[in-house]
C-alpha cells in the first residue's frame, strides 16, 4: 500500500470541480418557478416559446398534479413556486381551497367559459380534455363496449381493462364520479372494477401504448393521448370511443393554471398565464397536444367531436377538490392503489 | 459491492486501551449521519402525531395485503438469489469446469444493472408485441406484476450471494471435506453436511442484502406495476393531498426492514463460521461429461437471462431508434456531479469517523457504526419522504437545493465509505501513528501525512462504492431533487413509465457505461 499522492490530488481536483458544477447549476438565471403537473414532452416546447418571447426564464418542476398540489400545501408560505399548472381541476381546487392561490385579473378570466374555471377566479382553465375509452380495433368494435363506464364491472371484462389508478386524471375522474353519482355508487364501481383485475399503469400514455401493443384490450383515459400516438405513428390499431350519455364517462375536465399568492413576481407569473391563453398557446393545445382549446377563436383539431356534442355532465368544480382525498381512499379501499 | 456486514468483521491488529476521542471526531460523525437521521426522526413523529388516522392506515386489510405481497416478493427473491448464487459459486469455484475464469466475470456482471433497468428490459423485450415477439414472431406473455418484479429483483440481487459465497468458498479448508469423503460420504452428503453449514454465515449475509434490496426497491416494482410496499407509499404520497397515510406506511416499511434484519440474524445464530488458515488450495472436483454439460448449460441460461437479455434489449432499442431525443447531457452531468460530490463528502467525513470507531472504540462508537448501518438499510422512499417533509418546512432556501440532496446521499451511503475506511484503518498498526506523535507531529499532521496515505486504498474503495450507489439512486432523487435537476436514473424511470423504450434505453446505457469503469477498478484492484 503506497501513498498515491497524484491520485489523491486528482481526486481533490475532481471533487472541487464537481462542487463548482453543482453550485453553478444552483445559481441559474431563472426568474419564475413553475410546478407543472403536465409532462415535459407535452408542455416543454410551450414553455420554451414563452421564454423566447418574453425573456423570462422558467425553472419547471415536473411531477404529478396531485403530488404537486400536496407539495404546495405542505410548503405553504415557504413555497418557491410562482405558478401551478395542473392537468385536472381537483388539484387546482385543492391548492385554491388551502388559500394558496391569488385571484387572477378579470381580463384573463374573461377569456374562458366560466364552466372551465374556478368560480372565485383563483385559477383558469387552459385546455379541455374528454374522458374516453380507448380500445383495440383488431379485437373489439364500438358495439362490444359498454354504453357507460359502469358496464366495465361486468365479469366479461375481467383482465381486459387498463387504468392508471395513481394518476391525477383518474383520481379526478373518480372524484367527479363521487360528486355526480355519490360515494356508494362510486365505491361499488371501484370494487367491481377491482374484481375484474384491471391492468394497472402509471399514466395514461402507457395505457394507450399497451392497447396499441396488444397488451390489453381497452383502457380508461383522456382523449388526446391516442391522437398524439397517431400523429407520431400514423395509423393505429387503437381507437377512441366517446361515451356520449351524460354520465361520468363523458366528462370534460379542464387543465388549468393559477398564480401562487406567495409569488414574489406576480406580474411575470400572470404573463405566463396570459401566454397560456394566447392564440399561439391555444393553437398549440389544439394542434400539438390535441386537446380542446378553451379560448374562442381557436378550433379543435379536425376529427374530434365538437365540445358541445360530448354531452358532458355539469360539474361543481369546487366540490371536486373536496372529493379528491375521498376518491383516493375509495381507490385504495378497493385495492387498486 | 461490499457487504455492510464488513463493518463488524474486521480483524483486530492490536487490542489496547482506547483513549477518549477528541470531540471534533464526534462532531464529524454526527454531521455525516444527521441529514438522514434527523428527518427520519421527524417522520416518525409525524406518523405518531397522525393518531387515530395513522392507526386506521396501519391496521387496515389493505396494509395486511401489502405486507403479504411484499413478504412473498422478498421471500421468493431471496430464495432464488440463494439457490442461483450458491449453485453458480459452487460450480465456478470448486469444479474443474472449463472456462471458470470467464464464467466468474459473466455471472458477477449483472451487479452493475440497477433493478429498474432490468425491469425496463424485461417488460419491453417480452409481451405479445415486445422486441422478442417481433424478432421470433411469437406472442410472448406479458411479464408484469409479481413475476416481473421477482424476475428483475432476482437478477439484480443473486450476484450479492454469488460474490459473498464465492469468496467464502475460497476460504474453507478442504481438509474437512476430504476427510468426509475419505470416510465414505457421497459428494452430495459432503455438500449438504460439510460445505453448506460452513457457508451459513456467507449465505446469510448475501440473502440479507438480497432481502433488504427487494424490500426497499422502488424502481422495478413501480415499472412492472407490482403493489409492493414502496410502490404504494409513493402512490399515497403522489396521489393524496393528506400525506399522513404515506408517512405511516413509510414507517411501517422501515419496521419490515428491521424484521428482515432480525429474522436473518436469528437464522444465522449458532456458532459463527471462523475461517481457518488454509494449508493448501482446494482440489477442484472433477465433473463427469454429463455434469459438465449440465453446468455449462445452466450457466449459459443464467448468462443469457441475466446479462445478454438486458444488454441486448437496450442495444436493440437504441439501434431501432438511435437517440430519439439526443444524448441527455444535462442528466449525465447531474448524475455524475451529484455522485462525485456525495462520494467526496462521504470519504472526507468517513476518515475522521473511522479514526473514531477504530482508534477510540467504545460502546458509544459502536453505536455510530450501528447507526450508519441502519441508515443505510432504511428504504430510500422513506428517506425521500422524510427529507421533503423536513426541508419544506424548516430549511427555507436550502429546500430543493443540491446541498440537501447531496447531504442526504452522503448520510444514506455513509456506511459504505465508513466500512471501507474502518477495515483499511484497522489493518494499520496504531504504533506507526504513535511514533509520528512521539516524534513531535501534531494530530492533524499525523492524520494527513501518516494515516490518510496508509488508508488510501480504503478511501478509493469507499469513494467508488458511494459514487456507484449514488449513480443508481432513484426514489430519494425523485422526491428531493432541485427543480429542473435531472439524473440518468430519473430519465430511465420517467421514459420507461411512458413506455418510451428507445428514449429510456439511452440514459440506461449511459448509466452502465459510467458505472463500468469504477466497477472494474473495484473488482480488479481490491482483491
Amino acid at each position: 500500500m503506497r501513498y498515491d499522492s497524484r491520485g489523491f490530488r486528482l481526486g481533490l481536483v475532481v471533487a472541487a470541480l464537481a462542487l463548482v458544477t453543482a453550485s453553478c447549476s444552483d445559481a441559474s438565471s431563472t426568474t419564475l418557478t413553475v410546478y407543472s403537473g403536465r409532462s415535459e414532452n407535452l408542455v416543454g416546447p410551450l414553455f420554451d416559446r414563452f421564454t423566447e418571447e418574453t425573456g423570462i426564464g422558467l425553472a419547471v418542476r415536473y411531477a404529478g398534479s396531485t403530488d404537486l398540489a400536496a407539495t404546495l400545501r405542505e410548503e405553504g408560505s415557504n413555497s418557491p413556486a410562482d405558478v401551478f399548472f395542473a392537468q385536472d381541476p381537483a388539484s387546482l381546487g385543492a391548492v385554491a381551497e388551502a388559500g394558496l392561490l391569488a385571484t387572477l385579473p378579470d381580463d384573463l378570466l374573461g377569456l374562458v367559459d366560466p364552466r372551465f374555471s374556478d368560480a372565485r377566479g383563483r385559477w383558469v382553465g387552459t385546455s379541455g380534455r374528454a374522458r374516453v375509452v380507448v380500445y383495440d380495433t383488431t379485437r373489439l368494435s364500438p358495439d362490444d363496449l359498454p354504453s357507460t363506464v359502469f358496464g366495465f364491472t361486468e365479469p366479461e371484462w375481467a383482465g381486459r381493462v387498463g387504468i392508471a389508478p395513481t394518476n391525477g386524471s383518474f383520481l379526478a375522474f373518480v372524484a367527479a364520479m363521487i360528486v355526480i353519482k355519490g360515494e356508494t355508487a362510486t365505491a361499488a364501481w371501484l370494487d367491481g372494477l377491482a374484481a375484474n383485475h384491471p391492468g394497472k399503469y402509471e399514466k395514461n400514455s402507457p395505457i394507450v401504448a399497451a392497447v396499441e401493443g396488444g397488451e390489453i384490450e381497452t383502457g380508461l383515459v383522456n382523449h388526446y393521448y391516442l391522437l398524439r400516438l397517431q400523429a407520431e405513428e400514423g395509423e393505429t390499431a387503437a381507437a377512441n370511443h366517446f361515451l356520449a350519455n351524460g354520465g361520468p364517462g363523458s366528462l370534460v375536465m379542464p387543465a388549468g393554471a393559477g398564480v401562487l399568492a406567495t409569488s414574489d413576481d406576480r406580474e411575470s407569473a400572470e404573463r405566463l398565464i396570459e401566454f397560456l391563453l394566447s392564440m399561439e398557446a391555444q393553437r398549440y393545445f389544439a394542434e400539438e397536444t390535441f386537446e380542446y382549446p378553451l379560448v374562442s377563436g381557436v378550433e379543435p383539431v379536425a376529427g374530434l367531436p365538437p365540445l358541445e356534442l360530448l354531452g358532458a355532465p355539469a360539474l361543481d368544480l369546487s366540490a371536486l377538490a373536496r372529493a379528491l382525498d375521498r376518491a383516493t381512499d375509495l381507490v385504495a379501499e378497493a385495492g387498486l392503489l | 459491492m461490499a457487504a455492510p456486514g464488513s463493518l463488524i468483521e474486521r480483524p483486530v491488529v492490536r487490542r489496547r486501551q482506547a483513549r477518549p476521542a477528541p470531540v471534533i471526531l464526534w462532531v464529524v460523525a454526527t454531521l455525516a449521519l444527521a441529514p438522514a437521521v434527523v428527518p427520519f426522526a421527524f417522520l416518525i413523529g409525524r406518523a405518531v402525531a397522525g393518531g387515530s388516522k395513522a392507526f386506521d392506515t396501519v391496521f387496515s386489510d389493505r396494509t395486511a395485503e401489502l405486507i403479504l405481497n411484499t413478504a412473498s416478493l422478498v421471500v421468493a427473491v431471496s430464495l432464488t438469489a440463494a439457490v442461483v448464487g450458491v449453485a453458480a459459486a459452487w460450480v465456478t469455484e470448486r469444479t474443474d469446469l472449463p472456462g471458470r475464469r470467464a464464467w466468474r466475470v459473466i455471472v458477477a456482471l449483472p451487479l452493475v444493472l440497477p433493478s429498474y433497468v432490468i425491469a425496463l428490459t424485461v417488460i419491453s423485450a417480452l409481451g405479445p408485441r415486445g422486441l422478442l415477439a417481433d424478432a421470433v414472431g411469437l406472442g410472448l406473455p406479458t411479464v408484469r406484476g409479481f413475476v416481473g418484479a421477482w424476475w428483475s429483483l432476482s437478477v439484480a440481487t443473486y450476484p450479492f450471494v454469488y460474490l459473498i459465497v464465492g469468496s467464502a468458498l475460497r476460504r474453507i479448508d478442504p481438509a474437512v471435506e476430504e476427510a468426509a469423503r475419505g470416510l465414505g460420504s457421497a459428494p452430495r452428503t459432503v455438500f449438504w453436511r460439510i460445505v453448506v453449514p460452513q457457508l451459513r454465515e456467507a449465505i446469510g449475509a448475501g440473502v440479507l442484502l438480497s432481502a433488504l434490496y427487494s424490500l426497499s426497491d422502488f424502481g422495478a416494482v413501480s415499472l412492472v406495476g407490482f403493489d409492493s410496499f414502496t410502490r404504494v407509499v409513493y402512490a399515497q404520497y403522489a396521489g393524496r393531498l393528506d400525506r399522513t397515510p404515506a408517512t405511516v406506511l413509510a414507517v411501517v416499511l422501515v419496521l419490515l426492514a428491521v424484521v428482515v434484519v432480525l429474522v436473518e440474524s436469528r437464522l444465522r445464530r449458532g456458532r459463527p463460521f471462523v475461517p481457518r488458515p488454509i494449508s493448501r488450495p482446494t482440489r477442484a472436483m472433477g465433473l463427469t461429461q454429463a455434469q459438465r454439460a449440465a453446468a455449462t448449460a445452466g450457466l449459459s441460461v443464467l448468462g443469457l437471462l441475466a446479462l445478454a437479455l438486458p444488454l441486448g434489449t437496450l442495444l436493440a432499442w437504441v439501434g431501432r431508434n438511435p437517440a430519439p431525443d439526443g444524448i441527455p447531457w444535462s442528466s449525465l452531468a447531474g448524475s455524475v456531479s451529484a455522485s462525485l460530490l456525495a462520494a467526496a463528502a462521504a470519504v472526507v467525513l468517513a476518515v475522521p469517523t473511522a479514526v473514531l470507531v477504530v482508534r477510540h472504540g467504545s460502546a458509544a462508537t459502536r453505536w455510530v457504526e450501528r447507526t450508519a448501518y441502519l441508515t443505510y438499510s432504511i428504504p430510500h422512499i422513506t428517506v425521500g419522504l422524510a427529507v421533503v417533509f423536513v426541508a419544506s418546512r424548516y430549511l427555507g432556501p436550502l429546500y430543493q437545493s443540491m446541498w440537501v440532496l447531496v447531504g442526504v446521499y452522503t448520510a444514506v451511503f455513509f456506511a459504505l465509505a465508513l466500512g471501507a475506511l474502518a477495515s483499511a484503518l484497522s489493518q494499520v498498526s496504531p504504533s506507526i501513528e504513535e511514533a509520528s506523535r512521539g516524534l513531535g507531529r501534531g494530530a492533524w499532521q499525523t492524520l494527513l501525512r501518516i494515516t490518510i496515505p496508509l488508508v488510501w486504498r480504503g478511501i478509493a474503495a469507499g469513494g467508488l462504492l458511494v459514487f456507484l450507489t449514488t449513480m443508481k439512486e432513484l426514489p430519494i432523487t425523485l422526491l428531493a431533487r432541485p427543480t429542473g435537476f435531472d439524473t440518468l436514473a430519473i430519465d430511465v424511470w420517467s421514459a420507461a413509465g411512458e413506455l418510451l423504450y428507445s428514449t429510456a434505453a439511452v440514459p440506461a446505457l449511459l448509466l452502465l457505461l459510467v458505472s463500468a469503469l469504477p466497477t472494474y477498478v473495484l473488482a480488479t484492484r481490491q482483491r
